[in-house]
């Protein structure tokens, strides 16, 4: 219990770091997830079909043996790159490398999620939008996004706290997370049972805060909703 | 520069060969295990008496809200942090010198990881049962365990099936951790191919690729499944409608 509370700033430290890749995973996911969308209720076929190949090779290949592609591989692309230009040796990071990776494979989930999302609002009103004048533009940020962020919501969810587990692979390349952190920790206290069951609380706490803030973005999101209870 | 050199793949298929059965095994005996577990747990799940729920509750709990590498390495390297398993792997204890073995810790970190979020899909099923095929056991008489046995699980367990493919799938490729314990699985090999070649590309897209086709197989296993044993379920040909 002494070697925890000596070692839990470098350990929420390495949560904050943990947090860290996953919001930013998150930002390039959703981004990633919109565009994947648009692009797969494209009228335009090579559009739906780089989709579908995107979704599938994400699906069937493991998050580690991706990150660890571009890791090595964007490490060896890179290096050719400055070769070329003669440029000075640059360093792929590992915290980079991370978000680029989680941020590519939700990208894919999201993708699904929005897709159905855009589906579910019904076409009458972007008509109306259109009717009043409005842009493509003010029609999708106006009419299109709030509401279809209120189907995406329980998708988005379920995607954020599965991405949030699978930011613990990143300290397999080297990143200082929290789950690398508590490797070293228990490594020098000999007390790697204690330590790890410290990241799982924390992950645990994650999730709870975020079952929180879901709970509350939901219910923002479904104001005005008619609701039967049985 | 060649992007890709096949002598690499080429030299060192025994190798990604042997990682691929040692992925299979692990993937394999986990689920097995899980599922076998997870049945009579997840009628514990559902029950009423909140002593018997609470605590698979709360394992199902623990074992979904945490990533499963944490899970392995809490095992893996946790055990040798108590003196009692110290002394019983001194002893040579045949149960707890297991814990030493990096084989071992995975199979039991996986099978407890996929037998929680198992019970939890059993469970769903098991909830959705209609109301009126149960009131019919009770109706004809049945026990408790008789409606389970006869009524509510074979069903659950056919409902179950297209949310169990994505769980098989999604342990699959978690199984890609297990080389973070010194076992060379099908990304272990990977691993190994990388750092004698230097060839991140080669090796990592080949055992992509392996990854992927074993996903399609799976997949299309579900499929035949679901043909199988949904049937009752699939709409009509007839009146099929347009997918929205």
């Amino acid at each position: 219990m002494d070697a925890l509370i000596e070692y839990s700033p470098s350990l929420l430290g390495g949560a904050w770091v943990t947090l860290k890749v996953a919001l930013l995973s998150l930002a390039l996911a959703v981004a990633t997830g919109l565009l994947g969308a648009a692009f797969k209720l494209s009228d335009f076929l090579p559009l739906r079909l780089w989709t579908m190949f995107y979704t599938t090779i994400v699906r069937g290949v493991p998050d580690l043996v991706m990150m660890l592609l571009v890791f090595y591989g964007g490490q060896l692309l890179l290096n050719e790159v400055v070769d070329y230009f003669e440029w000075e040796f640059i360093e792929i990071n590992p915290f980079v490398a991370g978000v680029l990776t989680i941020g590519f494979i939700f990208g894919a989930y999201f993708t699904e999620t929005f897709r159905g999302a855009f589906l579910a609002v019904s076409t009458g009103q972007l008509e109306a939008g259109r009717a009043y004048g409005m842009t493509g533009w003010q029609v999708f940020w106006r009419i299109m996004f709030p509401q279809m962020l209120r189907y995406a919501l329980p998708g988005i969810g379920n995607n954020w706290l599965v991405l949030l587990k699978s930011t613990a692979i990143v300290s397999l390349i080297g990143l200082s997370d929290m789950t690398s952190l508590a490797d070293q920790a228990g490594r020098s206290t000999h007390q790697p049972f204690t330590f790890y069951l410290a990241v799982c609380a924390l992950y645990l706490a994650m999730t709870a805060v975020s079952g929180y803030v879901l709970n509350r973005l939901t219910a923002r999101y479904n104001v005005g909703v008619r609701e039967a209870h049985v | 520069m060649e992007l890709l050199d096949f002598n690499v793949i080429t030299t060192s298929l025994p190798e990604f060969w042997r990682g691929l059965l040692m992925t299979l095994q692990l993937t394999g005996i986990a689920l097995l295990c899980g599922f076998i577990a997870a049945v009579p747990l997840a009628v514990a799940r559902v029950s009423k008496n909140h002593w018997v729920s609470g605590p698979v509750a709360a394992y199902t709990y623990f074992f979904r809200g945490t990533p499963m590498l944490v899970q392995l390495l809490l095992i893996y390297y946790g055990a040798g942090q108590w003196q009692w398993m110290q002394n019983a792997w001194a002893e040579g204890h045949p149960l707890w010198s297991l814990f030493r073995e990096p084989f071992f810790c995975a199979l039991l970190a996986f099978g407890l990881n996929t037998c929680a979020y198992t019970i939890e899909i059993i469970a769903g099923a098991m909830r959705n049962t209609a109301h009126g095929e149960i009131e019919a056991a009770k109706a004809m008489g049945m026990s408790r365990y008789k409606a389970l046995q006869r009524i509510v699980l074979p069903s659950a367990l056919r409902r179950m099936l297209p949310s169990y493919s994505n769980e098989v799938i999604l342990m699959l490729q978690g199984s890609a951790i297990a080389s973070a314990v010194t076992l060379v699985d099908l990304t272990g090999a990977a691993r190994n191919v990388y750092s004698r070649h230097f060839a991140p590309f080669e090796a990592f897209i080949f055992a992509g690729l392996i990854y992927l086709v074993l996903t399609f197989m799976l997949v299309g296993l579900f499929k035949y499944a679901e043909r199988r044993w949904l049937a009752h379920l699939a709409p009509r040909k007839a009146s099929r409608r347009k997918e929205a």
